[in-house]
């Protein structure tokens, strides 16, 4: 048990390593991964600009930006990987090594997590710097526990995803890049979720992350109306649930995928 | 006995994804499944360098990825260690570990020690014991100079090397090697090998499972081999023992004009076992290896081919080798020409 539990742990950080050297040895990233995002958000900041809305909108599409940092770490970054793995060979050799496939998805977010918090962390800065957005924190624990949960619900999400990513290759891949922009609108990237009608609201939800954004909209521009989708109490409620529901799915989902594609024999590329 | 590996009438099928069958059987084109394994009975004693040799789609990876947990057989039984690997996979997987030939594993970004250290961390080898481990293979196998090199700036061989490395490095009971000098040059397969003989001869407790279709691989390097073609084990002995069942007057080398009308003149003879032709346009010459079922035949033969207007230019008898007795088994040699890459 205990040797397993430190198999595990060094397969964590071996998945980690990766990215985290990568992140050293090719700096060229902190541009791609910085300054084109940017731009998204800066359009939408100019609009709310141009259109005289309230000020804490600015303030939204700001955090907003860093937060897609996350999301894509985590989803793209992570659960895709599966797809590039499978195509490199790598895939195989997680297989059939004595290892949690967890622990591998687990490496390959820690690892991101690195650079991930860097291009956050820049664009926050940048973005407050240039519009001067200010920000009213009500809670920081709670603004805290709402960010661990919002990552709980969302890498459960993607090691879901990831169960997927194992078996479809290359389909899972097409499907995930059709998803990208419908996912960015229904999260309330760059608005609050709330203008997507009760309904659409209500549906968008069911993407953790729409959850999380919107409870931290309300912590940080405590006091200014941020036309929220439900309570921060209640909000923290789903997020648990959605932490504790997907987690328990993906660990399903990927042994049931894993064990499909040895049936199916769809887990190595023909010729690997 | 315990055999580090067994196999009982282990079984592999593949078929078409149901909506596509749905589909051709629809429109009445059905495809029949695909046998890659039939009634496969192997086993493998603990210290044995065990081979199994045959052409390209004769079933080997097939066989190692059921081995390897990475494929459920569709009947029969599949044992490492005496655990079965459909059963208990997890139990395998701590047991085992496996390295293709042209593999291109790791990330580009990482060097020769890092990759081999990362993939170390999955079976829990510590940190220092990996790298202590790894100094002493990668001195052996001369990759020193490359080991701080970026990976995405190694040769095939290089790489190959590196890969073997990260094999062995686990220090697994049982290794699967699949292929592992496909595509190498003589220096590095041969290398390779040296390297592979090396460790099963200082781990008797450990063992190999190598696919090849170098005949010369498997009779240099191999305890025993097994014969597989069409999914099917059609040998399995010592290379000595296989050469030996075919006797000694029965192999001849024959060398006629160039011969391309795609037809074998030797179809239909009886006497004849199997034959393989060798077109060398440059010399304008054919050679054709010929199994007989016994001495006396060869005269038969060379009526024949003077019939068909195949002159004979000249006859050699030879002694037996692995190839002849894969011809004899199989009927056909095997796509890549014998000793390839320097086997010998």
């Amino acid at each position: 048990m205990r040797t397993d539990l430190v198999t595990n742990l060094r397969a964590i950080w071996g998945r980690a390593y990766v990215r985290v050297v990568g992140a050293n040895r090719e700096p060229s990233w902190l541009f791609f991964e910085v300054a084109l995002p940017l731009l998204a958000s800066f359009s939408f900041a100019l609009i709310y600009r141009g259109l005289g809305a309230p000020e804490q909108y600015v303030g939204f599409v700001v955090v907003s930006g860093a937060m897609i940092a996350f999301w894509q770490n985590i989803l793209w970054s992570m659960a895709a990987q599966f797809f590039w793995e499978k195509e490199m060979g790598n895939l195989e050799l997680y297989l059939i090594a004595p290892i949690s496939r967890m622990s591998i998805l687990m490496g390959m977010a820690v690892g991101g997590l690195f650079m991930t918090a860097i291009r956050a962390v820049l664009i926050l800065v940048i973005g407050t710097w240039v519009f001067g957005v200010t920000y009213q924190v009500s809670s920081w624990v709670l603004l805290a526990a709402v960010f661990v949960l919002t990552m709980g619900a969302v890498y459960g999400l993607g090691m879901l995803s990831s169960s997927l990513f194992m078996l479809f290759g290359r389909e899972a891949w097409h499907t995930a890049n059709l998803f990208q922009e419908p996912v960015y609108f229904a999260s309330g990237f760059y608005f609050p979720v709330r203008a997507l009608g009760d309904v659409g609201a209500l549906l968008a939800s069911a993407i953790p992350l729409t959850l999380g954004l919107d409870a931290i909209r309300q912590l940080i521009f405590s006091g200014k109306p941020v036309n929220p989708l439900f309570t921060v109490r209640t909000e923290m409620i789903l997020l648990v649930a959605a932490t504790i529901l997907l987690n328990w799915a993906a660990l399903k989902a990927l042994r049931y995928m894993e064990n499909l594609g040895k049936q199916s024999g769809r887990l190595t590329l023909k010729g690997q | 006995m315990e055999w580090s590996i067994e196999t009982r009438d282990l079984r592999r099928t593949f078929h078409d994804r149901p909506v596509r069958r749905l589909f051709r059987r629809a429109v009445g084109t059905p495809v029949p499944d695909k046998v890659a394994l039939d009634s496969v009975n192997v086993t493998v004693r603990p210290g044995e360098l065990f081979g199994l040799l045959g052409p390209n789609g004769a079933g080997k990876t097939t066989l190692i990825k059921i081995l390897s947990t990475l494929l459920l057989p569709s009947s029969g039984r599949a044992l490492v260690d005496g655990i079965d690997v459909a059963k208990d996979p997890d139990n395998v997987r701590r047991r085992i570990n496996m390295v293709s030939g042209g593999e291109h594993s790791g990330y580009g970004i990482l060097t020769v020690r890092e990759t081999i250290w990362m993939f170390s961390q999955f079976y829990g080898v510590p940190t220092k014991v990996a790298r202590q481990r790894a100094e002493i293979m990668i001195q052996r196998l001369g990759l020193s100079e490359s080991a701080n090199t970026k990976t995405s700036k190694l040769s095939t061989g290089m790489r190959q090397k590196m890969n073997i490395i990260r094999g062995f490095v686990t220090d697994p009971k049982i290794l699967f090697l699949d292929e592992p000098t496909l595509g190498l040059d003589v220096g590095i397969a041969r290398e390779v090998r040296a390297f592979i003989s090396e460790w099963i001869r200082e781990h008797p407790e450990r063992c190999v499972l190598l696919t090849t279709h170098y005949m010369a691989e498997a009779d240099s390097l191999c305890d025993r081999v097994a014969i597989i073609d069409q999914g099917r084990v059609l040998a399995c002995d010592t290379p000595a023992n296989l050469k030996r069942d075919l006797a000694p007057d029965c192999v001849y080398r024959i060398e006629v004009p160039l011969w391309t009308d795609g037809t074998n003149p030797l179809d239909q003879m009886p006497v004849v076992r199997s034959v393989a032709m060798e077109h060398r346009g440059d010399q304008g010459r054919t050679h054709m290896r010929v199994i007989l079922e016994d001495e006396g035949g060869i005269g038969s033969v060379t009526d024949r081919l003077a019939k068909r207007g195949a002159r004979v230019l000249s006859l050699t008898r030879l002694e037996p080798s692995l190839e002849d007795a894969f011809l004899s088994l199989v009927g056909h040699g095997l796509t890549s020409s014998n000793g390839e890459n320097g086997a010998r």
